[in-house]
């Protein structure tokens, strides 16, 4: 049970009206949800009057015993994360020299990159992706990474843009002072710590990454989402509803997976400044400057503050 | 050359439907978002449960599920909606937790003095809410607020696989049609949704350079 600054301890009164709301809230919930089952699994009729079975009724469901289908399920989600990994590679080697390009000591080298950064970063991935797909005639696989490794590399360059920028001065000037040429304070001083500092931003942008290469559906890779319309075409329509749940299955799991792996590296690598202060000692007058955390999480502000 | 105008008269209908998804689903989001950000930071423990599994589930599925999820599943629950609605459905909902997300980072770059301080003098949650942290995190939200709102943007490219004649889908056609300047129609295309962007984008960077002076 967490506490916050914004409100007292609940006393018993509102600790009873509190948990009236939850028992009802639950029970909203709950109810929606098996409405919604019901529905789905109430057989329809179609225009024609023929009455079609529910959407939990076995005729719909046989195809879960199918080997086939989980090979191609299986095949769907390694062709996702091999493009996701691939692109995010490249993603974060492009970001590397978008940042580079910004921060270089010639303007005619940063207002070049500018340009390109804002219009690669304001056109969609969709349309970025069927460009490279019909101008370059590369193959669905590569117009998919390459269509996302710019885009997302064009956003974690702008990231390590602003890490670079937040930077103390003195880091450059102690880089110059001791000899270092630009490119060398930029690539042995300022970038590694922009780096740290900006990855958890670089990571949930490699979750965003992983959920777009379902993008690559317009030009026909075989990844997670083409699978569910595959496999429509093969079984037949009366499977779509069986198909996309087990789709929004995997999606959900390996995102989730992946927002968890990338939020914990996040936690254990990143700034240590932006952390919500909890195991630092209160100083007198110095909180006004730290950030707050309401209460959301364990590990927030809230369980520190009371 | 004359592709370019043979394909104006669909473009500027494909970049006014997505102008209409981007308002009226941007605007549902905000207020969707806003709800959500508030049940997160509530005193009711199971509103903050609701907001976040909603969140967390939303902001992991891929834009083109959530949408599948509207043309699909929407009409067996009962709706005999078309395509341009359910898509703005999808839009909103997919849009929301994004919006939450930016308001919630709004709420947590106010000073946590401010906070203690409005509580100190005696305040409730809803007067510390909406006397001290609120106004001063609105002008801090508008910076990653315009930000998902540009990801909108791009987002409604996605509507244009279901059936709304936005402008990506004009752009399919057109490509298809149009078969010996496919560069050129395509560019097009990717200025008129920077038209829309960079706009923004210029916005946000304007307003987040005053707000770090006012601080």
């Amino acid at each position: 049970m967490s506490l916050s600054v914004l409100y007292d301890a609940p006393g018993p009164r509102t600790k009873r009206w509190s948990l009236i709301a939850s028992t009802v809230g639950v029970i909203l919930i709950v109810a929606f949800f098996v409405w919604m089952y019901l529905t789905l699994a109430a057989p329809r009729v179609n225009a024609n009057g023929a009455e079609l079975p529910g959407m939990f009724d076995p005729s719909r469901w046989d195809i879960v015993a199918n080997g086939d289908l989980w090979l191609s399920f299986g095949l769907g989600t390694l062709a996702t994360l091999q493009m996701a990994a691939a692109a995010a590679i490249l993603a974060i080697a492009i970001g590397i020299l978008f940042s580079f390009g910004r921060s270089s000591q010639f303007a005619w080298v940063r207002a070049i990159t500018g340009v390109v950064l804002e219009f690669v970063r304001g056109i969609p991935v969709l349309l970025m992706i069927f460009f490279v797909f019909l101008v370059f005639t590369a193959g669905s696989y590569w117009s998919g990474v390459i269509g996302l490794a710019l885009y997302n590399g064009a956003i974690i360059g702008e990231a390590l843009r602003a890490g670079v920028k937040s930077l103390p001065r003195g880091q450059r000037e102690a880089g110059f002072s001791i000899g270092l040429s630009p490119v060398r304070t930029w690539a042995l001083i300022e970038f590694p710590q922009a780096f740290r500092q900006m990855l958890p931003i670089i990571l949930a942008q490699l979750v965003v990454l992983l959920k777009d290469t379902s993008l690559a559906f317009i030009v026909s890779y075989p990844e997670l989402s083409r699978t569910i319309s595959n496999n429509r075409n093969f079984f037949g329509s009366r499977y779509m509803f069986t198909l996309f749940v087990i789709g929004l299955a995997i999606y959900l799991v390996l995102n989730l997976t992946m927002s968890w792996i990338a939020r914990f590296a996040a936690r254990r690598s990143g700034p240590r400044f932006g952390r919500a202060l909890p195991n630092t000692p209160k100083q007198p007058g110095a909180d006004g400057t730290r950030a707050i955390t309401l209460p959301t999480r364990k590990d927030g502000l809230a369980d520190a503050l009371h | 050359m004359d592709a370019l105008i043979d394909v104006t008269p669909a473009y500027l209908a494909g970049f006014l439907m997505t102008l209409q998804l981007l308002v009226i689903s941007g605007a549902a989001a905000f207020v969707v978002g806003v709800l959500v950000a508030t049940m997160r930071i509530s005193p009711v423990p199971s509103l903050r449960v609701f907001a976040t599994v909603y969140t967390e589930i939303l902001r992991n599925v891929p834009l083109l599920l959530v949408l599948m999820f509207c043309a699909l599943v929407l009409p067996i629950l009962g709706s005999d909606l078309d395509y341009y609605p359910l898509a703005l459905i999808g839009l909103t909902a997919y849009t929301s937790p994004f919006v939450a997300e930016a308001i919630r980072s709004g709420f947590n770059g106010v000073p946590v003095g401010q906070a203690e301080a409005a509580r100190s003098i005696g305040m409730g949650f809803t007067q510390t809410v909406t006397l001290v942290v609120l106004p001063q995190a609105a002008r801090m939200v508008v910076p990653p607020l315009i930000n998902v709102f540009i990801a909108l943007t791009k987002n409604t490219s996605v509507a244009g696989i279901f059936f709304v004649n936005e402008l990506f889908k004009q752009t399919d056609a057109a490509t298809r049609d149009n078969p010996g300047s496919v560069i050129l129609v395509l560019i097009y295309a990717a200025v008129l949704y920077l038209v829309i962007t960079v706009p923004l984008g210029l916005i946000a960077g304007a307003i987040e350079k005053r707000v770090v002076v006012a601080r």
